[in-house]
């Protein structure tokens, strides 16, 4: 129905690469910050899924928008969220997206099409529907994209969205990372499936099972069902295989996994993926990577910096976001 | 009371008609959607026939890209009008029965009040749910409950209520034009009533409306009640007693400069309400009086349904448990008497 869009080109690759090493730090530089209490409460990192943020992310086009979860600095960062505002944020500062209000859980920057980041489960489901049938109800050819875990599958809004979804023909993309975990249980455990992808079927989408740690199947993919949606032939659902690093939130030292399966998924890292490539094919050297990664660390570090000398809100100063006039 | 924007139109539109308390609501929805094509209705069957209770007759046939049926998912549904609005439209999202809130209570609770303020004021919200509440139509435990204070307590709502086909016409155009999440409820049992609507106007948010001055006792109702409270103040003016009675329109925000000012007068408050007493506007209208330190020569009273029973299929039943205007006189009377 539509074709493809042509590999990536270096220049991409290369930015794709930057985008994953500083998703990958900021998120280290998160857990530092957790404990010396610069940033309190939880926080639940994504680190290991990268490529799914900046793959999927690399697929939409100005005007598109996305939903995500408290699980989301990965894709509010490939959307362009400027670290320091990222940082503010989860410091509960004034210079934060979200004016310190939502926190770690809530990176939201409508200008960067960066709709919603909820921290109830399932709950960005039906938002992007809606996104996606304002559009279509104004022939618009946007599209929405909404990203979720394995255990928003089981949650009713994960089916009532799909179902919405397929009746309209609405032009709105699915993405599950299945990272194999629903918070502290395996999926098994929960899940009567291996392949959530088969959830699409009874809603009469395609359903894709997808590398989740290779950026450029990611990014193909994905952008397959952008345009799918996009020249009217309705939503996909696309499972991404991929898995964190870390627990679910950042009390969990994730004892639940199984000995050596962590270390398996690490040795399909995806920045490690495309950095092999991209040294092979002679794009950025072993030493430019390296130096992408020391400059992004200064880069983080100065950001923090930066972040922690803005003020808090008053309380007072938040009555007008609460109700709008 | 506020108008139109367009003044030519509004003092045009200001004319009373008199319509039915259903048409009232299809003419608000009509006008909204005539003058911007962003306001689109949703909700279940809300275009077959002219949806359940036929208020939305003709509107598909206008408004061909405004209609959305939805399937029967509540939470779904209400997400996605949460969704458009963030797109800049005006959704406006049909609940069959008030009971079918809860079924979407995560959007209600958690999305909807919360949006623009976990986003930092990025977004604003301008999404109507139409809750169709109430009682009589011996529709039994689960399709007849008003709930009107169910979700009075969440900061970033509005709720308000219909007593009147005039009162539904400027209450759902205010509702659709806040840029705020607001439930708007309706009583199903008014459907049938007529009375005169000022087409064209808006009303002001969080303002009740004294409908009967009185000195003697203040009667505060809501919806259905809001009849029943004028039928009894008929009677007790029979008696000598002179009651006030105010339709209150607004439960968030309540309006308690009104309500107050009418307390402040008579001393005597009688709260005529279709729910329970607890956790409700009435049982928040006395102690928020108390606290502010309000003269009372008799004690506040409600008429509510009762505490610990629920509302029963069996026609003699679901009547008796409601408040009359036998039961709301005797407490106005009781109150002036004590």
């Amino acid at each position: 129905m539509t074709s493809p869009r042509p590999p990536a080109d270096a220049a991409t690759l290369a930015r794709w690469y930057r985008q994953m090493v500083a998703i990958r730090l900021f998120e280290e530089k998160v857990q530092q910050l957790f404990q010396t209490g610069q940033i309190q409460g939880t926080t639940h990192l994504a680190q290991g899924q990268e490529a799914v943020s900046v793959g999927s992310v690399a697929a939409m086009e100005p005007g598109d928008v996305q939903t995500n979860t408290y699980r989301g600095h990965g894709e509010a960062l490939a959307l362009g969220m400027d670290h320091e505002v990222a940082f503010a944020e989860l410091m509960g500062r004034s210079a934060g997206c979200s004016k310190g209000l939502g926190g770690s859980m809530h990176l939201i920057d409508v200008t960067k099409g960066n709709i919603g980041a909820n921290a109830i489960v399932g709950a960005g489901l039906p938002i992007a529907v809606g996104a996606a049938m304002a559009f279509k109800l104004r022939g618009q050819t946007h599209v929405a994209l909404t990203f979720f875990g394995d255990g928003s599958t089981n949650i009713g809004t994960f089916h009532e969205s799909l179902n919405m979804a397929a009746v309209w023909a609405a032009p709105v993309v699915f993405v599950i990372s299945n990272n194999l975990y629903g918070e502290y249980s395996p999926i098994r455990t929960t899940t009567p499936l291996d392949d959530l992808a088969r959830r699409a079927d009874p809603y009469g989408m395609p359903g894709v099972i997808v590398d989740g740690q290779d950026v450029e199947i990611v990014s193909a993919a994905v952008s397959e069902a952008v345009e799918r949606a996009r020249a009217g032939g309705g939503p996909s659902l696309l499972e991404m295989k991929t898995y964190r690093y870390r627990g679910h939130s950042r009390s969990d030292p994730a004892k639940y996994r199984p000995a050596g399966e962590l270390e398996e998924w690490k040795a399909r890292d995806p920045i490690a993926i495309l950095g092999a490539r991209l040294a092979s094919a002679g794009i950025l050297s072993t030493d430019e990577q390296a130096r992408i990664h020391e400059e992004t660390q200064a880069e983080i570090d100065a950001a923090a910096e930066r972040a922690e000398a803005s003020p808090y809100l008053a309380l007072e100063e938040t009555a007008d976001h609460v109700y709008a006039r | 009371m506020s108008t139109l924007a367009d003044p030519a139109a509004a003092v045009a539109g200001a004319a009373a008609v008199e319509m039915t308390y259903r048409d009232a609501i299809n003419a608000a929805m009509a006008d909204e959607m005539e003058a911007d094509p962003n306001v689109v209705l949703l909700g279940e069957d809300v275009n077959a026939a002219g949806g359940v209770f036929k208020t939305n007759e003709g509107l598909s046939e206008r408004f061909p890209g405004q209609v959305l049926t939805t399937p029967i998912c509540e939470n779904g549904f209400t997400g996605v009008a949460l969704g458009m609005s963030l797109m800049g439209m005006r959704p406006i999202v049909e609940f069959m029965f008030a009971d079918f809130l809860p079924t979407a209570g995560d959007q209600i609770v958690n999305q909807l009040p919360k949006y623009r303020f976990m986003s930092g004021g990025q977004f604003a919200v301008p999404v109507t749910l139409r809750v169709i509440s109430g009682a009589t139509g011996r529709f039994g435990t689960q399709h007849s409950a008003t709930g009107e204070s169910w979700y009075m307590g969440l900061p970033g709502l509005r709720v308000c209520a219909a007593s009147s086909p005039g009162a539904a016409y400027e209450l759902l155009r205010a509702a659709i034009r806040d840029p705020n999440p607001v439930l708007f409820h309706e009583h199903k049992a008014l459907y049938g009533r007529k009375g005169e609507v000022r087409r064209g106007a808006v009303a002001d948010l969080g303002r009740a409306e004294v409908l009967r001055p009185g000195a003697d006792v203040t009667i505060v109702a809501t919806l259905m009640m809001v009849e029943r409270s004028l039928e009894a103040a008929a009677t007790l003016a029979g008696e000598g007693i002179d009651a006030e009675v105010i339709d209150l329109r607004w439960i968030r925000p309540l309006d308690l400069a009104t309500v107050g000012a009418s307390v402040g007068k008579t001393g005597r408050l009688v709260i005529a309400e279709e729910q329970v007493h607890a956790g409700g506007w009435g049982a928040t209208i006395i102690s928020e009086l108390t606290m502010g330190g309000v003269g009372w020569r008799s004690a506040p009273r409600a008429v509510s349904l009762p505490a610990d029973i629920c509302i029963a299929y069996s026609p003699p039943l679901e009547d008796a448990a409601l408040p009359t205007a036998q039961s709301i006189a005797a407490a106005a009377r009781a109150s002036v008497r004590a």
